[in-house]
């Protein structure tokens, strides 16, 4: 967008600029010398003729030449600065100086700086650099700014967003895979399934079945009557309820749940079906830091034992 | 043909002046000599403070890009930055109370202003002379002699002026490998920038602008008469004794003062004390010194010009008398006011906690039921240690009962650095009420039990 609507702006503070500073340079011109009545004797007289409280007059002193000298330079200073950076209206000056390009310099003195540091570990194979204690410290660091939020400080997630600290993964626990994970994020995708499977009853006969897939107390019956619809979940479940990792389909045999484990929830879940998604970072935080961060994330559920909570610290 | 009454009635006078060369006459006495002691103790701490070590560093170093100030064995962090306005603070009483006791003694021996002055007029007169022989040299017209003369001169001045602003930067970025860059050229180009900066500010104040600085630029100058009173000691002329003033000495009717001008050649901002206070007076005493000299010369008693109070002048107060109206309540306020600073700055540093705790709930959970029906929540503690040895904390949690951090209780972090630790709080279910409650984290050494620290933060139990 235009920095103003239409030219006349410019113009407008563009011409306000210049007279005011040439404004000052009249004013202290005009003031260099002044005119003073003469005393009797012929000298000029010594005070302003101002009187108050009875007796106290005001002396009519000369400033300083130097003063005065640094006044005119500021004038010339400010021509100067107006000639090479913006500030007159919308006259981008001589120098092309411009905020974004300031922060597009400081971004690529940043990748400088940091970007050995990143590279070190790019070569490395994901498990050398988990157990790399400065890729440790710097994988939190990340982790904490970017994962966080969503995962939790503790990386313990919450409901609907996954538990990075256990062993269960829904698209593969590969540091690979992880890596692949953040990089490109991934979209979790359960249907809803509730005019598939039938009734209400139905759903509810499912959801006790898949209770009883990961030994939950269910109703034997409800079990029963709802292993043969399980066949419509089969697909993506697989027929044991196992899950696939490749299509990011959760394990229903084991105790984790996203959503959670109750039937209410379970139901729901058949129910209305289920969306998620995992942003992608790789474009944000770029493959390096995502390599370290990666790495981190796999170490956090294949830690060697004195980890996480002691660890050491990045100079 | 113009008689005075058809003389012109106006003038046009000139609004700006240009400086009138002040040639200060070297003076020798008590306050010279006090002068220069405090010359040679400000210039020692100053030049001499940035290469003290201490705990393999530099003990003195205000490092702003890591923003952590060492003090000897005191590091300050940004959090600390009260006691820096509080060190102002006490500064500025400080000022206040030597004001109203002692006028302008700060201005005339301890100002760095008056202090560079007094070095740079040494150097001067090393390579010009006297007072007579500086004001002929500036006379006479250029030849090798006054060139060798001048540049001499400016070339020792900006020695000094740049060592000045090298031990300037020194107490900002170490002063030894500042040192070490400098001799192969490999200084970095702020520090470059800030040397020259520093070092041209020393040459152009106390080299040039002198009484300039104190009569034009300096705000104390201007608001000193407010902490002034009637028992303020100021340097003064006893009129009543020296006038009328006559250059025969012994006159019929005259007084001691023999009109020498001494005084005035002496005053390093160019005034004439016998017209009484005036705002440029610096109350450096080299009148006092010059005219104690002249009197003494003379066969009169010292003390024409001297330190003393207005109202010692006008009711003729022995010292005695001056000195008991020292304790007046302007004084006794300032005095008090300083101690109850002083006190409670070296208190409140003394006592300050060396550790901080911040605690942060997450906020992408609510309390979670995990195995067992036990409630967890999660926290990210952000823990800071300010002493240079490194430190091994427990954390625990009070306010529940049985409230407890999961996995692993114990911090280890590094000297003089700040870290963000997650944690886990764990309760039985059943404990505590529905919603928010109270919890309080205390981080504690095992090593010394001053090393503690306890933040507040929420434990949600969902409903």
């Amino acid at each position: 967008m235009a920095d103003f609507f239409n030219e006349f702006w410019h113009w407008y503070v563009a011409v306000i600029t210049v007279l005011s500073i040439l404004g000052c340079g009249i004013l202290l011109w005009s003031q260099s010398s002044y005119r003073v009545k003469l005393r009797a004797d012929g000298t000029p007289e010594q005070t302003t003729g101002h009187v108050w409280d009875e007796d106290l007059t005001e002396l009519n002193t000369p400033m300083p030449r130097w003063w005065i000298v640094l006044f005119w330079l500021t004038i010339v200073f400010g021509f100067g600065y107006l000639a090479l950076y913006p500030g007159l209206g919308s006259y981008a000056g001589r120098l092309g100086w411009h905020s974004t390009g300031e922060y597009q310099a400081e971004l690529k003195q940043a990748r400088l700086d940091f970007g050995p540091v990143f590279a070190k570990y790019a070569g490395q194979d994901l498990k050398v650099v988990a157990a790399d204690p400065q890729a440790h410290a710097i994988g939190e660091r990340l982790f904490l700014n970017y994962c966080a939020q969503c995962h939790g400080s503790d990386a313990r997630g919450s409901k609907g967003f996954p538990n990075l600290q256990d062993r269960d993964w829904l698209h593969g626990g590969e540091p690979a895979a992880i890596k692949q994970t953040i990089l490109h994020g991934r979209v979790g995708n359960m249907p809803p399934m509730g005019a598939a499977l039938g009734t209400d009853k139905d759903i509810e006969s499912v959801a006790h079945y898949v209770r009883s897939l990961s030994g939950l107390t269910a109703d034997p019956i409800k079990v029963s009557f709802g292993k043969p619809k399980f066949a419509a979940c089969a697909a993506c479940h697989g027929a044991e309820g196992k899950g696939n990792p490749a299509l990011g389909a959760p394990n229903l045999a084991d105790k984790t749940w996203l959503y959670g484990g109750s039937a209410e929830t379970v139901m729901e879940t058949i129910r209305k079906g289920r969306t998620n998604t995992m942003p992608a970072f790789g474009e944000f935080l770029g493959e390096e830091k995502v390599h370290v961060l990666a790495a981190y994330v796999w170490s956090l559920s294949n830690a060697p034992a004195q980890q996480p909570i002691v660890t050491a610290q990045a100079k | 043909m113009n008689a005075p009454d058809q003389a012109p009635r106006e003038a046009v006078i000139r609004m700006y002046a240009a400086r009138e060369d002040i040639y200060p006459r070297e003076i020798k006495g008590r306050y010279a000599s006090l002068r220069w002691a405090c010359v040679w103790l400000t210039q020692l701490l100053f030049y001499g403070l940035p290469w003290i070590q201490m705990h393999g560093r530099q003990a003195v170093l205000f490092d702003l890009a890591s923003r952590k100030f060492y003090l000897f064995g005191l590091v300050l962090w940004p959090q600390d930055f009260i006691y820096l306005a509080a060190l102002l603070i006490i500064c500025a009483y400080g000022l206040f109370l030597v004001t109203a006791v002692a006028g302008r003694v700060w201005c005339g021996f301890a100002c760095p202003q008056t202090v560079y002055t007094e070095i740079f007029l040494w150097i001067e007169r090393r390579f010009e002379g006297a007072r007579s022989a500086r004001i002929r040299l500036d006379r006479q017209p250029w030849t090798l002699g006054k060139i060798a003369r001048k540049g001499g001169k400016h070339a020792a001045w900006g020695l000094v002026a740049l060592w000045t602003g090298f031990t300037f930067v020194g107490y900002f970025t170490p002063v030894r490998e500042l040192s070490f860059d400098i001799a192969s050229f490999g200084l970095g180009p702020w520090e470059t920038f800030w040397v020259l900066f520093y070092g041209f500010a020393t040459y152009g104040n106390a080299g040039w602008m002198r009484e300039q600085v104190c009569k034009y630029m300096c705000p104390y100058a201007r608001f000193q008469s407010a902490m002034f009173d009637k028992d303020t000691l100021i340097v003064t002329y006893d009129a009543a004794r020296g006038e009328p003033r006559s250059a025969r000495q012994g006159a019929p009717g005259s007084g001691d003062c023999i009109d020498c001008s001494m005084c005035v050649q002496v005053c390093p901002t160019g005034i004439d004390i016998r017209k009484g206070l005036q705002y440029e007076c610096i109350g450096c005493a080299a009148c006092v010194d010059a005219c104690n000299g002249v009197m003494d010369k003379v066969n009169r008693p010292r003390g024409l010009i001297r330190y003393a109070t207005e109202n010692a002048l006008a009711a003729g107060l022995s010292l005695a008398q001056v000195r008991r109206r020292l304790l007046r309540p302007r004084v006794l306020i300032y005095s008090a006011v300083l101690a109850i600073l002083g006190a409670a700055m070296a208190s409140s540093l003394a006592l300050r906690n060396p550790l901080k705790l911040d605690v942060i709930r997450d906020r992408g959970s609510m309390g979670r039921e995990v195995d067992d029906g036990m409630i967890e929540n999660v926290y990210r503690l952000q823990v800071m240690n300010t002493l240079e040895q490194p430190q091994r904390l427990r954390i625990t949690v009070e306010g529940i009962a049985s409230a407890q951090v999961v996995d692993g209780d114990l911090i280890d972090i590094d000297a003089a650095t700040t870290r963000a630790v997650p944690v886990r709080v764990r309760i039985p279910g059943g404990e505590g009420k529905p919603g928010s409650n109270r919890i309080a984290f205390t981080l504690a050494s095992d090593q010394s039990a001053a090393l503690r620290v306890t933040e507040e933060a929420a434990f949600i139990i969902p409903k």
